[in-house]
């Protein structure tokens, strides 16, 4: 089909737009008076109605069209933006997110939109039925070419002030005109020279890609006469028609016969020239030039690099067994460059974190609404930006924790009011950068974690025993919610508690590298610190020996080296343990954990330890000997051997030998 | 209208005296022993993985795979990069020496019995001339289920 390789701009685009329309909806319910933001509603909504209809999905551009009814009503003021508008109105996003998202998959995007589509009209007709005729026209003007915006309404007055004309010109080229962006462009510069081009249908842009059809609508100011501009354009070849009328912009109903066959015609350039220009829009203002680079190119990149830092990583090798010291120069210079573009490349790979954060807002209002609670989210920081591959994964976690904090965090307005606080709960969401590393916080305002009912619970469901309960610190118990086979919730809600637990949360961030603390005061709230990596593919490391093998320990886990006498250790339980700086840290001797074959009996007098820590939690890694510190590229040990314990993964050494990186976290209970 | 024949070409490898054939359009490429960094607690039979031209591959040990007797690496020995589905990984064996045709009118079903390998790993048997051909089923040489059970059966 021609129209597949439009079909990924078509998707992006349209899920930019549609998070435009479910963003500003979210607004105006906040600020229901502020007719700007349906006008912003109505743009997105509207090229995606365009970019639909012209790609042939019938069902995404019928119910974006009835959704246009609905706004446009609200700009007219003939509704009011109530709860049940808003409602049908974000399921109705709801559907189309369902269709884009059915699309992207390979679908058709059909989908039964009938109800939805009811309850559309029901709003419609509901409030409208008093002036059904303005209705109509108005609808009609909406997909009319020449619908003018506030801005240029401003403009248009303020010239009309002025003393100056404005006129709508139709102009039609001859059907065997060859150059007509020649023409276009002759025509301007006749029109500039009398004036100003306000609006032109299609855009500029559009008209000088050639596409348009025979015609094209301008909004002229000028204060010449009518028939002198009809003259003038008139003079410009191979023109066949050209019709001036005054353009009245106030009643913003225009002559419908020219408009209706324009409106047909054009349909496709006017959506994508207002497409262009809605995705330029918000770049100039960031003052960036930015171009789409299809994700696949950038993997691409980042895999071709990921082979130089192997070799950036053996030619340091080579160059410290040569100790040549024009050759040690020159490779200390390409691993620096290597290391600024490593910098650069992950940077491009970064996306900020709104776009996972852009989908909570609606999610906790329908909790809320469904859980009868009043919550006031706030999100801070959405522009935050993380590695691609941490974004897609961070997603689900989120949604389980805020999920969490609106259900069992936040109370009901009855037991806020008793409680002496303010009927409606905050929920914080907030991101930021530190160091490596990206955290996110979760913070809600609500009934903190009752510590006491934890370890009842924890207790009960065999978590942890009665002899461990007493020495647990307060953290300690808080952190017990995420254990497997733990949840507080009383009766199991349709919202979270639905069996799995949050220990799904904490094992999927570990699983990216990161880690989650709870703090939480009674009465107070609760706050969830998600401390997430920047990047998975490229990460420093500690490189050991066992024996004739050489492992790699991430240095995000690492608290620091020490080389122990062996008189120092000391048995506990049966365990070797070391005094770490006040702490009992228990050793876990790596030979033993890898069965690494071993030849010689140890009879050495120090042990070389690595302490590792996850949480609050350490351990002390025995190893032969420390190499040192190096970046190295991670590397998967493939679908084959998917589940060895202990083992993260694989990496390739400056020698081509292949390090196993070891996974810390699996060896600290 | 005459039968057409379809031929399947195989590459052949030794393993202990036998002889044995996989479907050319699984095999990667075939390379020399190099080294392997050894997987801990990973099945008995995986070697461990090695670094492939930038890709880690794991390497499984065909004779340890069919329960053969261990012998010194070679000269001769070789590792067969076979891919299956979305998994790539090398397989050790004694020696790859040919390429051939297998008419697949020349396929029998597997006997009961041949040698010591267990009858599921094999598709058919195949005689060309005077050399009899173990056509590998590699979906069932990978996978691990199949080491589980045998490894249970002989407990």
């Amino acid at each position: 089909m021609e129209s597949n390789q439009y079909l990924d701009i078509f998707i992006d685009e349209s899920k930019e737009n549609l998070q435009v329309v479910n963003d500003e909806l979210l607004n105006l319910e906040k600020d229901s008076t502020n007719l700007a933001i349906v006008d912003e509603i109505f743009r997105a909504a509207h090229t995606l109605k365009g970019m639909a209809a012209t790609m042939g999905y019938e069902d995404l551009s019928d119910l974006t069209h009835k959704m246009e009814n609905v706004l446009d009503a609200i700009r007219q003021e003939q509704i009011a933006v109530t709860t049940e508008v808003m409602d049908v109105l974000l399921d109705s996003v709801e559907y189309l997110e369902h269709m884009i998202t059915d699309i992207a998959e390979g679908g058709t995007g059909a989908k039964e939109v009938d109800t939805i589509v009811t309850k559309l009209k029901a709003i419609e007709s509901g409030e409208t039925v008093q002036d059904p005729a303005s209705e109509t026209t108005v609808t009609h003007s909406v997909s009319n070419a020449l619908s003018i915006d506030q801005f240029e309404r401003t403009v248009l007055q303020q010239a009309k002030s002025d003393g100056q004309f404005i006129y709508q010109i139709k102009v039609a080229l001859s059907e065997d005109c060859l150059l007509k962006v020649a023409r276009v462009y002759m025509i301007f510069e006749v029109l500039e020279q009398s004036g100003e081009v306000i609006k032109s249908v299609p855009t500029v842009d559009a008209l000088e890609n050639e596409e348009f059809d025979q015609h094209f609508d301008l909004i002229l100011v000028s204060s010449e006469s009518s028939e002198d501009l009809k003259a003038k354009i008139l003079k410009v070849s191979e023109v066949s028609q050209v019709d001036v009328d005054p353009f009245d912009f106030e009643s913003s109903s225009p002559k419908a016969d020219v408009k209706e066959e324009i409106s047909a015609t054009v349909e496709h350039s006017t959506s994508s020239s207002q497409q262009t220009e809605e995705s330029d829009e918000p770049k100039k203002a960031a003052g960036n030039k930015t171009i789409r680079v299809n994700i696949e190119r950038l993997d691409a990149l980042m895999n071709l690099f990921e082979e130089m830092v192997i070799d950036r990583g053996r030619l340091e090798q080579i160059s410290e067994e040569l100790d040549h010291s024009d050759l040690k120069g020159t490779v200390e210079r390409i691993s620096r460059i290597s290391g600024d573009l490593q910098n650069t490349i992950l940077t491009m790979r970064m996306v900020p974190i709104d776009q996972v954060f852009n989908r909570f807002p609606r999610m906790v209002r329908q909790l809320t609404r469904d859980l009868g609670k009043k919550i006031d989210m706030q999100i801070e920081g959405a522009e935050t930006e993380l590695d691609r591959t941490v974004i897609d994964e961070i997603g689900d976690p989120l949604v389980h924790l805020i999920r969490n904090a609106v259900d069992h965090g936040v109370e009901t307005p009855e037991e806020r009011q008793q409680a002496g606080k303010d009927g409606q709960g905050q929920l914080l969401l907030k991101a930021f950068h530190s160091g490596n590393h990206v955290f996110v916080q979760i913070k809600d305002d609500g009934k903190g974690i009752n510590q006491e009912k934890v370890l009842a619970k924890a207790i009960e469901n065999g978590v942890i025993t009665d002899e461990q309960s007493s020495t647990l610190t307060g953290k300690q118990i808080n952190e017990l919610i995420l254990e497997s086979g733990f949840s507080t919730a009383q009766e199991v809600s349709d919202i979270s508690g639905r069996g799995v637990g949050l220990d799904v949360v904490k094992s999927t961030i570990e699983s990216l590298g990161g880690s989650i603390e709870i703090e939480s005061e009674l009465g107070q709230g609760t706050t969830f610190t998600i401390q997430l990596p920047l990047t998975l593919s490229i990460i420093s490391v500690m490189l050991v020996v066992i024996e004739n093998e050489t492992y790699a320990i991430p240095l995000s886990s690492i608290i620091e080296t020490a080389v122990i006498k062996k008189s120092e250790i000391m048995k506990a339980h049966n365990k070797e343990v070391i005094d770490f700086r006040g702490n009992i840290v228990p050793l876990v001797d790596l030979k033993e954990v890898f069965e690494v074959p071993s030849e010689k009996q140890t009879g050495d007098e120090f042990y070389s330890v690595v302490v590792v820590r996850k949480g609050d939690q350490m351990a002390g890694l025995v190893v032969d000997s420390f190499i040192g510190q190096q970046e190295i590229v991670l590397k998967g040990l493939g679908n084959y051997l998917s589940n060895i314990f202990a083992i993260s993964g694989a990496t390739i050494l400056g020698n081509g030998e292949v390090a196993l990186i070891v996974d810390s976290n699996a060896l600290i209970k | 209208m005459s039968e057409v024949i379809q031929n399947e070409k195989v590459i052949v490898f030794q393993l202990k005296d036998e002889e044995y054939g996989v479907p050319i359009e699984h095999v990667g490429s075939i390379e020399r022993m190099q080294g392997i960094t050894r997987v801990p607690r990973a099945p008995r039979f995986v070697k461990g993985v090695m670094n492939l031209r930038g890709v880690i591959t794991p390497i499984i040990d065909l004779r340890e795979r069919f329960n053969l007797e261990q012998e010194e690496y070679t000269e001769s020995t070789r590792i067969i990069i076979v891919t299956i589905g979305d998994q790539s990984v090398g397989m050790i064996v004694d020696a790859a020496n040919d390429v051939v045709d297998v008419p697949q009118n020349q396929i029998e079903p597997s006997p009961e019995v041949v040698g010591s390998v267990s009858a599921d790993y094999i598709k058919g048997v195949a005689k060309i001339g005077q050399r009899l051909l173990v056509l590998l089923n590699l979906d069932k040489v990978l996978s691990e289920e199949e080491f589980d059970h045998l490894s249970k059966v002989k407990s």
